[in-house]
């Protein structure tokens, strides 16, 4: 049994948001250090604030500024955070009900320890030094004693140079674990051989293998050497250049079934003019070295493969 | 659906939001509502009406929102009343029109609102087809190239002219000039003009391929009691059906998938439609890349193998031909991926109930709404029509 690969993934992108006019207005208001809920039909104010009511339905606009005290009205001590969490050091996350609102707000308390914390609690907004319209720019809550301050007040909502968008990166780690069968399928490759896995019932033989036959549902376990050489079976001729791709263009995306194989696998056709390349065109691996995969395939000089021959493959 | 045991599904409301590349002046939120309380006001119904809430969207990683239908309950009326959220990639609007029919139509729920939509600006749908998986052979030609070898196979196996693709594009983009709700309005469009734009992904021109659109679509679903008290006759579902098959297997057939074969045949089963060519006024067919309509058009069963370019070179398929495809402006005119399902059912509903304005199809009775995605992975369709069901 070979050896089982893993490596991490990561997946990260920098998401943006139409922010529509209320959270345009809360998170502008955030970078003026005004905090700003809504009213809804039944006179509740809910901060953060929302563009409907949850109870009606109702689109609701009438926005109203509450304090930037309030009350812990529950917690959980987060003793090891992580990248990217407000605080550095060990903290609370807390829900917080500001002076004038009825619901509450979802932040970090930075409190020396647990028995720092309790419900009930008053607590301040520690403004961020830079704001720029986010969420973070309540930088997170700290304790502070204080009587509760007056009811939420109208508000129009309309700051100068409002935020109407925002960008919240997102960034996910996996550690990516390709199985047994890709597994094997790789440490081939590594010797410059393709092997693909028959599947026990219908006979047809998977490259790259995934362990089990999508068809039949059973798992494949019988090793089969294929190619190194195939046949085009359809292909297109690439002339826009994908985000990030290091291949100029134009040139040749294939689908290629290698000798031996019952369907196809994409490769990138070279040493031939584009628009020489043809179904059915015979061709062969081209390693680079240190590279997992062929780096492209290139013509074998063999006559064409017949249509009939491919054509349950394409 | 087994349409003898069932409550009739009427379409009773359609909406759709502007599409736009981007819709900068609504959150996500905003832009499910805009389609949501249009669909309300063509029904003439409020939010009590409405008994549970079904919504679809392409993949989560398409905005970086995690099940968005749980913030989005508020905007959708949803609070208190059975939510769920379907998910079968790009054919999840018809998928989602159609797990909201089958609520109704097996009593479980009287009126059932859908939702589908894609806000693809605060998104990168290539990006979140083509993570970076550790180990395997990067994707290596963006999101045409997935689709052009297949489309030259197609050309391979029927030997279709070079120009079919531009017919189509050319068709379609004619046909949203006369549909205010489509994203692409490309006055002075012109078959030369579609030929001559740059080949992309050789045999796809850039003018052949569907745009990217934020927009939104919705559809207020109701049994016999709540399409008899309607402002207007509705649209009447006569057949519903989903398929699935791998995205890649041995002997899979790109250019006519199993799936989609079997999907149609039960759907024409269940409306009792033997000559689809001949029983079917309209169809609404998820076509991305102009060559899909022949594509679709012979694995749907309007042509024979190998025939599907010649009912597009005959120009039955345009909005004055005997079998009009698309005269909404289809996807390659508007492509809120995730919504872009439901616009085809929709459309499909607007034709039989004669309401599709300047882009209506004479006499239509019976409309075919069609979705796929995945790959050709996942199928969904239905069939619409003016009368009520017989039995
Ligand atoms: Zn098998």
């Amino acid at each position: 049994m070979s050896e089982i690969l893993t490596a991490p993934l990561v997946v990260e992108f920098p998401f943006t948001r139409s922010l529509g006019p209320v959270q345009s207005a809360f998170l502008t208001g955030l970078r003026e250090r005004v905090v700003l809920g809504v009213r809804t039909t039944d006179g509740r104010v809910l901060v953060p604030p929302v563009e409907y009511d949850p109870r009606t339905a109702d689109e609701i606009r009438e926005l109203v500024e509450v304090g930037a005290t309030g009350t812990v009205t529950t917690w959980a001590w987060n003793p090891a955070p992580r990248p990217r969490q407000p605080l550095a050091t060990p903290f609370a996350w807390v829900l917080v009900t500001l002076d004038g609102a009825d619901t509450a707000l979802l932040h970090a308390l930075d409190a020396p320890g647990p028995d720092a914390v309790r419900t009930g609690m008053r607590v301040r907004v520690r403004w961020a030094a830079e704001r720029t319209g986010a969420i973070t720019d309540i930088a997170c809550f700290e304790p502070h004693e204080s009587g509760g301050a007056g009811p939420a007040t109208p508000h129009t909502g309309v700051f100068a140079d409002p935020v109407t968008g925002i960008t919240t990166p997102a960034r996910l780690d996996y550690t990516y674990a390709p199985g047994r069968a890709q597994s094997r399928h790789l440490a081939a490759l590594a010797r410059h051989t393709t092997i693909g896995e028959r599947c026990p019932a219908c006979r047809r033989v998977y490259v790259p293998p995934r362990g089990a036959c999508p068809t039949c549902g059973v798992a494949t376990g019988e090793q089969v050497e294929v190619g190194p050489r195939g046949t085009v079976t359809t292909y297109c001729v690439v002339n826009i250049k994908a985000r990030n791709a290091a291949i100029d263009v134009p040139y040749v995306y294939a689908h290629i079934a290698l000798d031996g194989a019952d369907l196809a696998l994409h490769g990138r056709i070279a040493g031939i003019p584009c628009d020489q390349v043809r179904m059915g065109l015979r061709v062969e691996p081209v390693w680079t070295e240190g590279a997992r995969h062929p780096d492209h395939y290139r013509p074998t000089g063999e006559p064409d493969a017949a249509y009939d021959t491919y054509k349950e493959l394409l | 659906m087994n349409p003898a045991n069932n409550e009739p599904v009427a379409v009773v409301g359609i909406g759709q939001t502007e599409h736009a590349a981007a819709r900068r002046d609504v959150s996500i939120a905003g832009l499910v509502r805009e389609a949501a309380l249009r669909a309300l006001a063509d029904a003439e119904l409020t939010w009590s009406d409405i008994d549970a809430v079904v919504i679809g969207k392409a993949p989560d990683f398409f905005e970086g929102v995690m099940m968005p239908e749980l913030y989005l309950a508020d905007a959708l009326g949803a609070v208190g009343k059975p939510l769920m959220r379907v998910h079968t990639a790009g054919s999840v609007g018809g998928s989602t029109a159609l797990v909201a029919a089958n609520l109704v139509a097996s009593r479980v729920q009287r009126t059932v609102l859908t939702v589908a939509f894609e806000k693809q600006s605060e998104s990168n749908a290539m990006w979140g087809l083509s993570l970076p998986v550790p180990f395997q052979q990067p994707l290596l030609a963006g999101a045409g190239g997935f689709f052009a070898p297949h489309v030259r196979a197609y050309i391979r196996r029927t030997g279709a002219p070079e120009h079919v693709g531009s017919l189509v594009a050319y068709k379609d983009r004619r046909n949203a000039l006369k549909n205010p709700s489509a994203h692409l309005h490309e006055h002075g469009i012109t078959l030369e003009k579609v030929q001559s734009s740059p080949m992309l992904w050789d045999p796809i021109r850039y003018s052949e391929t569907c745009p990217s659109s934020d927009g939104a679509c919705a559809m207020v679903l109701t049994g016999r009691r709540g399409a008899a008290r309607a402002p207007r006759p509705p649209a009447w579902v006569h057949g519903g059906a989903m398929r699935s098959e791998p995205t890649l297997f041995a002997g899979k057939d790109f250019v006519s998938p199993r799936a989609g074969r079997d999907c149609a045949a039960d759907v024409y089963r269940q409306a009792g439609i033997t000559d689809p060519r001949r029983e079917i006024d309209v169809a609404e067919l998820y076509v991305p890349f102009s060559w899909y309509e022949p594509m679709w058009l012979e694995n749907l069963g309007f042509a024979a193998e190998g025939e599907g370019w010649k009912l597009t070179v005959s120009g039955a398929t345009e909005l004055d031909g005997d079998l009009p495809v698309n005269p909404s402006g289809g996807v390659l005119s508007t492509n809120p991926i995730g919504a872009s399902g439901m616009l085809r059912f929709a459309e499909a509903a607007l034709q039989v109930c004669g309401r599709a304005g300047a882009h209506q199809v004479d006499g239509a009775r019976r409309a075919l709404g069609h979705a796929y995605g995945g790959g050709a992975q996942f199928f969904s369709m239905w069939l619409v029509g003016a009368e009520p069901p017989a039995g």
